[in-house]
């Protein structure tokens, strides 16, 4: 489980976040939303521990991520997962050695590396070939079920996603939603998703509004348009 | 008045000290990776014939001319005293102590220090080292340590072939050109040469590969800003490298053939 508490991010002189406190529920997806440059990628990234808070905590498993040092950030590593905006998969490599990075930094040979990777691009509905392929020569939805199936490489139990749609059309969209959905219920799965695209809303259990370097609003996705409160009910509504 | 002033030099003061130290620290978790994490000698491998191999041609083209215009620009003052069988020995001291490193290191900056930052920077700009960490892997082990030990291994191996260069160009100047014997432009050569001479040459070839590549690194590491931010990494990488290079060689030289 991911909990965090009273987190507040500065950079330079602009408070990005404010205080967010916010109980993230296991095996469900809940999904982040709010303005452009609300700090949510930032927030999903403090998550992870690549960026440090100014202060606050954040707990995943009980564990306070903000007291690891780096080297012990390996550990939460291999328990959540990153999916990037794009992708951000090695350009120099192919999407075998991309997939594979992982194992093969740690020692694994290739020849053994091979069928987990063939097995982790099959859960995410890729076929073998496009082992040899360079990223520049895929597709943006390719990209991005290439890279989910480059962080399913650890078996995480929690994958954060930040903005996993953004810049695909909408056919290639629900793809990617249906993949994230059916890999979170199928491998039991927390996922934080952050995203603008009110489409995500059919496929999460819970829903967070960020405003103003606070959570606004938090509560179940499925009755989300039903709901009142007001900063929720203008947000998806687009009205300002 | 005085206060603005006061004000400037303490925020540049700050920002000096800021970078040096990021600089250091930069260096020296570089330094722990290499001595304690086992680097791996393929990726090293790899960085040596990129930043080497492929800038053979630029060292040996550069050593050819350097020496070149060394000999036909000294042969006019050994005329005048009649020690025009100096000019070997003069050329090949030159480009063995200095031509031949700084030149090589000056070259390599401008092609592989700018591309180390490119590439680097690149991949801060676009998650790829975020990614390299979310996957439990060292950005220091799999990018900047193979980098700075390849650079700073192959340095002396292309400086070699510059400075043979160097004294090749210098002897078809001097025997095609300006009329020497062939004896007469090698035989000072080993008298006045001492194999100290090319040891320190190469430990300066070093030094200048471990700059190039450090500052490369470090520019790169730190990128931000976009496209903008890598073009600025990638120029700044080829400024300070230089001119850290210029600066260190007086420093080598002074240390190495100072007695």
């Amino acid at each position: 489980m991911i909990k965090l508490i009273n987190v507040c991010k500065k950079f330079d002189h602009r408070w990005i976040t404010k205080g967010v406190t916010l109980t993230i529920p296991p095996e469900k997806m809940t999904v982040i939303i709010g303005k452009s440059g609300e700090g949510k990628s930032v927030l999903l990234k403090q998550m992870i521990g690549l960026i440090k808070p100014t202060s606050g905590s954040i707990l995943i498993d009980d564990i306070d991520i903000t007291q690891l040092k780096e080297k012990e950030l390996n550990a939460i590593f291999e328990k959540v997962g990153y999916v990037f905006q794009f992708a951000a998969l090695l350009d120099s490599l192919t999407v075998f050695e991309n997939v594979a990075l992982p194992l093969i930094e740690n020692g694994y040979p290739e020849k053994a590396a091979l069928p987990i990777v063939k097995e982790r691009l099959s859960l995410v509905n890729l076929k073998a070939d496009i082992l040899n392929k360079y990223p520049s020569e895929l597709s943006g939805g390719m990209l991005k079920r290439v890279g989910l199936a480059r962080t399913l490489i650890h078996n995480p139990k929690i994958i954060l996603y930040d903005e996993p749609v953004t810049g695909l059309d909408p056919i290639t969209a629900r793809v990617v939603h249906e993949l994230m959905d059916e890999t979170q219920k199928r491998l039991k799965i927390t996922s934080v998703v952050v995203s603008h695209n009110v489409e995500s809303f059919k496929y999460a259990d819970y829903v967070a509004l960020l405003k103003d370097g606070t959570i606004k609003y938090f509560g179940d996705a499925h009755t989300i348009w039903e709901e009142m409160n007001p900063d929720i009910y203008n947000f998806i509504r687009g009205i300002e | 008045m005085i206060t603005p002033i006061i004000d400037w030099i303490g925020n540049a003061a700050i920002s000096f000290c800021t970078a040096t130290g990021r600089f250091m620290l930069f260096f020296f978790t570089t330094l722990k990776n290499a001595l304690f994490s086992q680097p791996q000698p393929s990726k090293i491998f790899e960085q040596m014939v990129r930043i080497g191999v492929h800038s053979l041609l630029i060292a040996i083209i550069t050593g050819t001319f350097a020496g070149a215009v060394l000999a036909y620009q000294s042969y006019e003052g050994f005329h005048k005293f009649g020690g025009e069988s100096l000019l070997g020995s003069i050329v090949a001291l030159s480009m063995i102590r200095e031509l031949g490193p700084v030149l090589t290191g000056l070259m390599v900056t401008g092609r592989a220090g700018s591309l180390i930052a490119a590439e680097i920077g690149t991949m801060r700009i676009t998650e790829q080292i975020d990614a390299l960490r979310t996957l439990g892997i060292n950005p220091f082990q799999y990018l900047v340590t193979p980098r700075i030990l390849g650079a700073t291994l192959i340095m002396p191996f292309l400086t070699v072939f510059a400075m043979m260069s160097g004294i090749a160009g210098g002897y078809l100047i001097a025997v095609y050109i300006l009329g020497l014997t062939p004896d007469a432009y090698i035989s000072h050569i080993k008298e006045i040469t001492d194999p100290f001479d090319i040891i320190g040459g190469l430990i300066k070839a070093a030094t200048f590969g471990l700059i190039l590549s450090w500052v490369g690194c470090y520019k790169g590491f730190f990128t931000s800003g976009g496209a903008r931010g890598v073009g600025l990494a990638t120029t700044e990488s080829v400024v300070v490298g230089s001119i850290l290079i210029i600066i260190a060689n007086y420093f080598l030289a002074m240390i190495l053939f100072g007695g």
